[in-house]
């Protein structure tokens, strides 16, 4: 049972005109096994929650806390976060040229478990984990995202999740850019990981129709650096009934 | 010899050809102040197949194929008795790669050596030219590729710290003929190589690759020419560079000339650096001079960067630690290049140099 504590959290960011304040005091708690959705309008500090959350060095914590079962997150490397059991499923997927997947993986994985996973064992984890997402064998010889398509970045940013198993993934617009059937795999993915390791889910999108795959326990409206309200899975169909206005107008 | 000719020959620096190198560490190679010794390092690696020889011939019977204002070339040719000629028969096809390495050297006294490799009509082969161990040595590689023959050359400086390492690679391409070469600069402590191609029949074509790691206090030049004299030839080029430690430094300088006959010509070449730590410098030169229109397309890039923190982030985020993400990065940066040359052991030899040079460098 793991549990991922934001408190009060505040990031800004570095422009030409000196610190822009994004998150104005972030409060939200994710236990192992739920679903939080989060939605809100465009630049209202999604991503910058989910990247401040998996230490990107862009963003300046400038108060606040976040916690993962009582440690303290933000004093982490990042790769610390991602051992602690952080999980981030990346809106833009970054290209890594010359690496290649099954190098990539590897790696990760070798560093997630403490030591190299056994080479036979591994092959067909990895072959399962990409029929799975119906990624084509030969994605594993192709270097990290560079040419994928924008469904394709998703698909593998997926198949990381269920190879990696985290305790708390972040999804971040993983539905984005995604066909019907594509966000029908990719949700099956992560009901996968939910039912195999009771994972916690932070989910950001735009649309509820991911919601009719991945059921949210609670639905956050993100607006303006922070969560202005707070419900159930019908206040998503409310959202997408009338939009943004009532919590941007203010 | 007379001394107007030594006095010609001599660069001061301010050449545009020496205006990077650092004259004083050549070892006098340049100047006539070495100390030429009777040596020939170059030795053929294993058993020669089929219509492949490799012979010491007296100069005369090995006359230059191709003119050069390069000093030290000057040097060398003045210098040598004998010249090492390496041939491989008209219609042979060696399966296996021919290696030549060099590695008994010396710091004592510095090494003039004429190389000639003829690769005669529609044959095909890979030459694999392997430099290990500390030496001063002064090259003069001329190689023929002879109408409608292929050549892959893989020139690995794999030297010692200390190694002071000046080469022309000189490549006659001929009709229909192909050359690749992948020439990797990973050790010594001062290498100027001038990787030159000359274009001697239509439908010839060449593709350069390259990758230099300079660490603390090494110099590593490539003097990259190509010289599209006849019509209908293509020329690629793409040699990359990372740099790590103080005062590490590499030139890269990329002349290609499409003469007034050249019409017809496609040629392409790229340079990028990837610049590990402060203190380091990456000198970045392409050249592109045309004399004609009539060509099929001609371009160049050139970029020096930094590491990428996207990439570093995203691979840390799947809890791969700094360290390793660097060296997934550069593996992955210098990998475009070092698959070309197809020889499982040799780049894994080589990865794992580079991975012990970026450790050393602590980048
Ligand atoms: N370097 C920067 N300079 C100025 N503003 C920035 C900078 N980086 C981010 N921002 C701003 O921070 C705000 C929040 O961005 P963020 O990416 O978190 O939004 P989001 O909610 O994820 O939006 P979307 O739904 O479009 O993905 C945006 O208004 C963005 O322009
Ligand atoms: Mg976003």
């Amino acid at each position: 049972m793991s549990t991922l504590e934001i408190r009060g959290l505040k990031v800004s960011v570095d422009t030409e005109n000196g610190a822009v304040e994004i998150l104005k005091g972030v409060d939200l708690t994710i236990k192992s096994g739920e679903t939080h959705a989060i939605m809100g309008p465009n630049g209202s500090g999604k991503s910058t929650l989910a990247y401040s959350i998996a230490g990107h060095p862009k963003y300046n914590i400038t108060g606040g806390t976040v916690t993962l079962d009582g440690a303290d997150v933000l004093e982490m490397t990042v790769d610390e976060r991602a051992k602690a059991g952080l999980f981030l499923a990346m809106q833009y997927p970054v290209e890594v040229p010359g690496v290649s997947v099954s190098n990539f993986l590897r790696t990760a994985v070798t560093a997630l478990r403490g030591e190299a996973p056994k080479l036979r064992t591994w092959v067909g984890e990895v072959k399962d984990a990409m029929e799975a997402l119906n990624m084509d064998p030969s994605f594993a010889q192709r270097n990290v995202n560079e040419g994928f398509s924008g469904g394709e970045k998703k698909r593998h940013e997926i198949m990381q999740l269920e190879l990696l198993k985290p305790k708390i993934a972040i999804l971040d617009e993983t539905d984005s850019g995604l066909d019907v059937d594509a966000l029908r795999i990719v949700s099956e993915g992560v009901n996968r990981a939910k039912a195999s390791e009771n994972i916690g889910v932070l989910l950001i999108t735009h649309y509820t129709r991911i919601l009719r795959y991945i059921k949210p326990d609670f639905v956050h409206v993100f607006a303006n650096g922070k969560i202005v309200e707070e419900g159930g899975p019908e206040l998503a169909d409310k959202l997408e009934a009338n939009g943004y206005a009532e919590y941007v107008s203010a | 010899m007379t001394t107007l000719t030594t006095n010609y020959l001599t660069p001061t620096g301010r050449e545009e050809a020496w205006r990077f190198t650092p004259l004083k560490r050549l070892g006098g190679m340049h100047d006539g102040s070495a100390v030429v010794a009777d040596r020939h390092s170059l030795s053929f690696v294993g058993t020669k197949a089929q219509g492949v020889s490799f012979e010491l011939k007296p100069a005369s019977d090995a006359p230059v194929l191709s003119e050069s204002d390069d000093a030290i070339v000057g040097r060398i040719r003045e210098a040598g008795k004998d010249v090492a000629v390496l041939t491989i028969s008209a219609n042979t096809e060696v399966a296996d790669p021919i290696i030549l390495g060099r590695s008994q050297g010396s710091l004592e006294s510095a090494e003039f050596s004429r190389v000639q490799i003829n690769v005669q009509n529609h044959a095909r082969a890979t030459i694999i030219v392997e430099n290990t161990g500390d030496t001063h040595l002064a090259e003069d590689i001329e190689i023929s590729v002879a109408a409608g023959a292929s050549l892959t050359l893989v020139s690995l400086q794999e030297w010692s710290s200390k190694t002071v390492h000046a080469a022309r690679l000189h490549t006659v391409v001929d009709r229909d003929a192909t050359f690749k070469s992948v020439v990797v600069t990973i050790g010594g402590s001062l290498v100027r190589m001038l990787p030159t191609v000359e274009f001697a029949g239509p439908g010839a074509s060449c593709e350069l690759f390259g990758v230099y790691f300079a660490t603390s206090g090494q110099f590593f030049e490539h003097r990259m020419f190509v010289d599209h004299k006849v019509a209908n030839a293509k020329s690629r080029v793409n040699y990359k560079g990372a740099l790590a430690g103080d005062q590490a430094h590499t030139v890269w300088i990329g002349d290609v000339f499409i003469r007034a006959a050249a019409e017809g010509t496609d040629t392409y070449e790229l340079n990028r650096n990837l610049l590990l730590s402060d203190g380091a410098r990456a000198d970045s030169v392409p050249n592109l001079e045309i004399e004609t229109g009539e060509i099929v397309g001609a371009g160049h890039a050139s970029t020096t960067g930094r590491f990428d923190d996207e990439q570093l982030f995203y691979l840390m985020s799947r809890g791969i630690n700094l360290a390793d993400a660097r060296r997934l990065v550069v593996r992955g940066f210098f990998n475009e290049i070092i698959s070309e040359i197809g020889q499982d052991d040799i780049q894994t030899r080589l990865m794992d140099r580079i991975d012990d040079e970026l450790a050393k460098a602590g980048a």
